[in-house]
């Protein structure tokens, strides 16, 4: 990939250029305009989205929806606003995360620098469950959450995506391990350096770029993920994307858009910083997780 | 790979002869690495295998509000292919999934092979066709449920407009509230397949290309006959990505229409959740997600199977 230029040969003359500015601008447009809807109408009355047009710049720009889509509207049953469900995310997405970036990172490590016969087929078989549809385990995993204890918790959930994150975050190690040139952990083996000092002092260090992409890709995946959100918590234990879906549909009489899109903007926030500040990795990790999948 | 790792490197053939005799140490150090990661694989094991099996034992069993381990064979399945809802999921996903491939490619396609052309301000754009895809489902769902919702949205704002008569309730409408599951999903996905067609043409050799040219060929041309078959793993990609996706989508469903209005929206994910959590029909859930695992494998397992085949003809 590095040996070819990142543009291509075609030559073209000016009217066809102009137009493929025209095209690209229009379809830039069409990807930022939902966005740019969603956080206008957040910063409106409720009134100016009523009777007035959605696509239009607030007459009166206020933040009363943001603090009620925050602190007092109501989810389901009680008027908490979003602040405890996005507590429940924050304290999901953290354990999460950490715990299967570094067990991926110790899986890859194993599977291509210490294999052993069959271990293509453990391969196989974990790259294979990142990609079945989670309602084949959903009901076994149900009673399992209720047989040992954590059901309806926010720790349950951790346990579930720690699970089902395992497949992708070990793919990641292994694909960038595999191209880790193996004479240096022989020559460091010979050397008398262990497991664990190996992976420490040789291939730790320079595992910057793919743990970026690993942790990127699990915050993105567990922060986003609603089916288990959904079927596993409880009202306490709910991340911000159920609470949000309930902020939507659980309004009754004159529904509060402003407050509704504020939620929304609020629930996509933390994915949307971490993309703007390193979509570079967010690119990589969804293309590993694609291309090489 | 730092200064310091190559120097390690060539220190090798030195230390070569310090080899220790095996003991304790050296068994433990045979024994660690599987150790390691027998947890992780003992978790799929149990987790993603063990528990596909119950299901699929659970699909074969009366089970209703609970789990009923009696077995009684296929029962569920012909009641499944029976029920209208399910037929009525399983024609959404055959609408839903092919416009959904079909417009994300062309779109994909599209809008590659356009910035491709030396675009300035390519790093601008690229980023802006991509950030739908850092987004959830549920908050895309929830947003385009109110741009298509007539009171306050397109509709609305096209009347305001002074365009009185313009109508577009498509969301409303029973017949073509699929089709606004489409919109909002071609909307998040398409930048994704952009960036997968993107890096396929960046992997071209321009040589090929450049020789094209010289021997008189048409841009339309030299697309159709040399750069678009070149494309063939990126088109593949794309289609496992975007298939299985389709398969498995389930939150843009329901914050967009929540499987309605009435069952108009309904997909095998929805149908499968609302059968066995909210229906006490578990042995009818547990056979549509066999049903769906099914599907998914089908596209997924000759896909992974090429790949690592033709990882290890390479080597």
């Amino acid at each position: 990939m590095s040996a070819s230029s990142p543009d291509s040969a075609i030559r073209l003359n000016r009217g066809v250029r102009a137009l493929i500015y025209a095209v690209l601008i229009f379809f830039a447009v069409y990807y930022l305009l939902p966005l740019l809807i969603m956080l206008v109408n957040s910063l409106k009355p409720l009134d100016e989205i009523t009777g007035g047009n959605m696509i239009a710049l607030p007459q009166e720009w206020t933040i009363e929806p943001w603090l009620a889509a925050w602190s007092t509207a109501q989810i389901g049953v009680q008027p908490t606003g979003l602040a405890p469900y996005f507590i429940n995310s924050i304290v999901m997405v953290v354990p999460a995360v950490l715990i299967s970036t570094v067990l991926g990172a110790l899986n890859g490590y194993v599977l291509t620098k210490w294999k052993f016969p069959g271990h293509s087929i453990v391969f196989g078989m974990m790259l294979l469950a990142c990609f079945i549809p989670f309602q084949i385990v959903l009901i076994p995993m149900a009673r399992i959450l209720g047989l040992i204890g954590l059901a309806g918790t926010v720790p349950g959930l951790v346990l579930v995506h720690v699970v089902y994150g395992l497949g992708f975050t070990t793919l990641f190690f292994r694909n960038y391990y595999n191209a880790f040139p193996t004479e240096l952990v022989k020559a460091a083996q010979i050397d008398g350096a262990g497991f664990f000092r190996i992976f420490f002092k040789i291939l730790l260090p320079s595992s910057g770029p793919i743990i970026v992409v690993t942790v990127i890709w699990q915050f993105t995946n567990v922060w986003n993920d609603f089916l288990f959100g959904a079927s596993f918590a409880d009202a306490d234990s709910q991340p911000m994307t159920v609470a949000l879906n309930n902020l939507v549909s659980s309004s009754t009489g004159e529904r509060p858009y402003n407050v509704h899109f504020a939620g929304a903007v609020i629930a996509a926030l933390p994915t949307l910083i971490v993309y703007i500040v390193s979509g570079r990795y967010f690119v990589r990790g969804l293309m590993a997780g694609a291309v090489k999948g | 790979m730092t200064i310091q790792d190559a120097g390690r490197g060539r220190r090798r053939p030195g230390t070569a002869a310090v080899y220790a005799a095996p003991g304790m140490r050296e068994r433990l150090q045979t024994w660690l690495p599987k150790l390691v990661l027998s947890p992780s694989f003992a978790a799929i094991l149990i987790f993603v295998y063990g528990f596909i099996l119950f299901t699929g034992y659970l699909s074969l069993t009366p089970s209703r509000l609970l789990p009923n381990l009696e077995l009684e064979g296929f029962d569920n399945y012909v009641t499944l292919w029976g029920l209208p809802n399910w037929w009525t999921a399983i024609t959404n996903l055959a609408i839903f999934g092919s416009l959904y491939i079909i417009i994300c490619t062309v779109i994909g396609l599209g809008l590659a092979i356009l910035l491709d052309q030396k675009i300035r301000g390519e790093g601008v754009l690229r980023p802006i066709f991509l950030y739908p895809m850092a987004l959830s489902f549920i908050v895309t769902g929830t947003a385009w449920k109110w741009f298509l919702d007539p009171g306050i949205g397109i509709e609305h704002v096209v009347q305001t407009w002074g365009w009185e008569s313009f109508e577009f309730g498509w969301i409303k409408d029973r017949d073509m509230a699929i089709y606004t599951v489409v919109i909002a999903a071609v909307w998040q996905s398409s930048g994704f397949v952009m960036a997968m067609f993107l890096a396929g043409l960046r992997g071209i050799d321009n040589e090929i290309i450049k020789a094209a040219q010289i021997d008189g060929a048409s841009n339309f041309r030299l697309y159709r006959k040399i750069i678009l078959p070149q494309l063939r793993p990126a088109f593949l990609s794309a289609f496992v990505v975007l298939a299985h996706l389709a398969i498995k989508s389930y939150d843009l469903v329901v914050a967009l229409t929540n499987g309605g209005p009435g069952r108009a929206t309904e997909l095998p994910a929805t149908f499968m959740y609302s059968y066995t959590f909210s229906r006490n029909q578990m042995g009818v859930g547990a056979a549509s997600a066999v049903i769906m695992l099914i599907m998914i494998a089908s596209v997924i397992v000759p896909y992974i199977y090429a790949e690592v085949r033709g990882g290890r003809d390479v080597r």
